[in-house]
């Protein structure tokens, strides 16, 4: 083996190829995505329990609460699966924040400074992991949604577009975790910081039941906020119209709710990042 | 061991500091008073301070982790802030607080870093292997950094900061907390970059290490460099000799260091029962202190007279001496403060 060669110093400095920062930076951010991606796979025990806790939502609410819950024009089961998706979807943004603080602290995001990599990359390849994430979550709730009496009532052009519409909304909303996790002081505080935002966006949405049920006062906000646009958007999507709860407005503005998001969190969390050093 | 010496007509500094400034707003600490350094090519410099002195501070700033507040820095001419991308191709950073991944093996932590300094994607791999091979670590290459020992996840540190062959190498105390023999692997590693032409830029608390790997030290302290040399001109500065007097207790050694008083200008220091005394003519000096000892009936049971160590010269520059292991109890309540302050990242 040839020591020297390997140690020798190399002065060379590259150059990008023209355009070649943009391509610098995609490559970048798949470096980073591809290894949150394999943090993933090394704690299994993260995947399994994410996994039950969809899986259990489903079944709980399907059975224990299902016969309590009349939602007329359709079954609870159809009625609660996008309840699922999104409900599932926000909390586990809250691994973006986690994730992000970890790699500040443990001293990652140190090392990555002083690479000559994307600036962008970090939160670039974060939120992507995520997404990609997102994408077996809401497969795996079709499945179990499946297996106990769900039904796509429109087609499958328009149910996959109520997919990629929540995985939009999704990938917006975790560059506002990523805000989260760079401004909290270990990843156990990022993680309870996040919960006082999405207990009341969750729950105080149409996600479980329909708002008509609430009082006055918390129907003014529950009809109103983003989580009950996108959860009826996604009805509308896979149950079709001929509701008095949802219609093709609600597509449009989760629709435009999801690029809000991330139009406007993804330059402050970047605007962030640069300063959390 | 010997060093070449750097090639002829290479004049410019491979590491310059100039008036380096750091005020951290959160504390109102000023981390950083106004710091000048220079590395000269193919050289080893020692950044020698005690806890919160702002070695890491220093390091951060240039390896372009953070921007100074005034002053400026260059590494190979090219200035950290304004050209910092070119900077962070030139360099590799092994710090107190810069790791790789813990739930990736070793191989994919090396081949990560490689596609982040945009090698060739064969330069990458082979040099992975290679570099995994010469730091012992080719068996556990497969392994996540969780199952490695201390010494392990050090090499594997320094390993992932010299993926792309860096002239310029930063070590933030690369030995801390590790036992003498993986130490001693360590510093030979870094005697082989040095003899292969790269430059290093150290910070230590071990004065040892300071001693045998830098061919000049910079010690700092309150975010100021305080003296500056070659380990044998600090060593000069200091006087020839060292009487180290040890008597029964610690009481009668403040009272022999008390009766003893200043000699060539200097006053004794207590350890414990010891009391030293830096003096130019040990011998002569050595002799009268026992006759006054024995005169006022303190019983010496142990003297030595030995050439100042970089460690004499720190407690003479700084006033304690330096802390080997972060125990967070020292005579001094300032470097206590000091050495409790916040993690990095707790901002
Ligand atoms: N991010 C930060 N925010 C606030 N204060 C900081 C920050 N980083 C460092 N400091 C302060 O700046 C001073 C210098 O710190 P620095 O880490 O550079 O010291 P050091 O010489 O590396 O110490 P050690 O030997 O303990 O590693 C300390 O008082 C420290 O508390
Ligand atoms: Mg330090």
């Amino acid at each position: 083996m040839n020591t020297t060669a390997t140690l020798t110093p190399d002065r060379t400095i590259r150059q990008p190829p023209t355009g070649g920062r943009l391509r610098w930076a995609v490559a970048d951010a798949l470096t980073v995505t591809w290894r949150n991606l394999i943090n993933y796979t090394r704690i299994p025990d993260a995947i399994f329990f994410s996994s039950i806790q969809p899986i259990m939502f489903v079944l709980l609410f399907r059975y224990v609460f299902g016969g309590a819950i009349h939602v007329p024009g359709t079954t609870y089961v159809n009625y609660l699966i996008a309840g699922v998706y999104v409900q599932t979807v926000m909390f586990g943004a809250v691994s973006t924040s986690v994730g992000l603080a970890e790699d500040l602290h443990k001293g990652l995001i140190e090392r990555f400074r002083a690479l000559p990599m994307a600036r962008s990359a970090v939160l670039a390849g974060r939120t992507t992991a995520d997404l990609v994430r997102n994408v077996g979550v809401l497969l795996l709730i079709t499945a179990v949604g499946y297996l106990v009496g769900f039904r796509v009532q429109t087609n499958a052009v328009e149910f996959v577009a109520g997919l990629l519409l929540v995985l939009l909304f999704a990938y917006g909303l975790s560059w506002g975790f990523a805000i989260i996790g760079l401004s909290a002081s270990n990843s156990e505080t990022a993680q309870l910081a996040a919960f006082p935002v999405l207990f009341p966006l969750t729950f105080a949405s149409s996600a479980f039941v329909p708002v008509t049920s609430m009082p006055g006062w918390l129907q003014a906000f529950a009809v109103h906020q983003p989580v009950s646009q996108l959860v009826d958007a996604m009805r509308q999507l896979m149950l079709g119209g001929h509701s008095a709860y949802w219609s093709s407005s609600n597509v449009w503005q989760a629709l435009a709710w999801a690029v809000g998001l991330l139009v406007v969190l993804a330059p402050l969390a970047v605007l962030r990042y640069r300063r959390a050093a | 061991m010997v060093y070449p010496l750097a090639p002829a007509g290479d004049v410019q500094p491979a590491v310059e500091a100039v008036d380096l400034v750091k005020v951290f707003a959160k504390g109102n600490v000023r981390a950083l008073d106004g710091v000048s350094l220079r590395v000269e090519a193919g050289t080893v410099l020692g950044l020698l301070g005690p806890n919160g002195a702002g070695k890491t501070t220093a390091v951060r700033i240039l390896s372009t982790i953070l921007t100074p507040d005034g002053g400026r820095a260059a590494v190979l001419g090219h200035d950290v802030v304004r050209e910092a991308d070119v900077v962070r191709q030139l360099i590799g950073l092994a710090g107190q607080y810069a790791t790789v991944d813990e739930n990736l093996t070793g191989r994919e932590n090396l081949r990560m870093v490689g596609r982040l300094s945009h090698l060739p994607k064969g330069q990458t791999l082979e040099q992975a292997d290679a570099l995994l091979e010469q730091f012992g670590l080719a068996e556990a290459a497969n392994r996540p950094l969780k199952t490695y020992s201390g010494g392990m996840r050090r090499r594997i540190d320094l390993a992932a900061a010299l993926v792309s062959r860096p002239p310029i190498l930063f070590l933030d105390e690369p030995t801390t907390g590790l036992d003498p023999q993986s130490r001693q692997d360590l510093w030979l590693v870094i005697e082989e970059l040095v003899r292969v032409g790269t430059t290093v830029l150290l910070t230590t608390q071990y004065l040892e290490e300071a001693d045998r790997l830098a061919h000049r030290v910079a010690v700092v302290d309150h975010g100021r460099v305080i003296a500056e040399g070659t380990p044998a001109e600090l060593k000069a500065d200091l006087g020839a000799t060292v009487i180290e007097i040890t008597l029964a207790d610690p009481p009668s050694a403040s009272a022999a260091a008390a009766l003893l008083g200043n000699r060539d200008g200097k006053a004794p220091t207590l350890d414990g029962a010891t009391v030293e005394l830096t003096v130019e003519d040990g011998p002569r000096v050595a002799a009268e202190v026992l006759r006054a000892l024995d005169q006022h009936q303190l019983t010496v049971v142990g003297l030595a007279l030995r050439e100042p160590s970089l460690d004499d010269v720190f407690l003479s520059l700084t006033g304690h001496r330096a802390e080997a292991e972060r125990t967070g109890s020292t005579d001094d309540p300032e470097a206590d403060r000091r050495a409790l302050a916040p993690a990095r990242g707790g901002r």
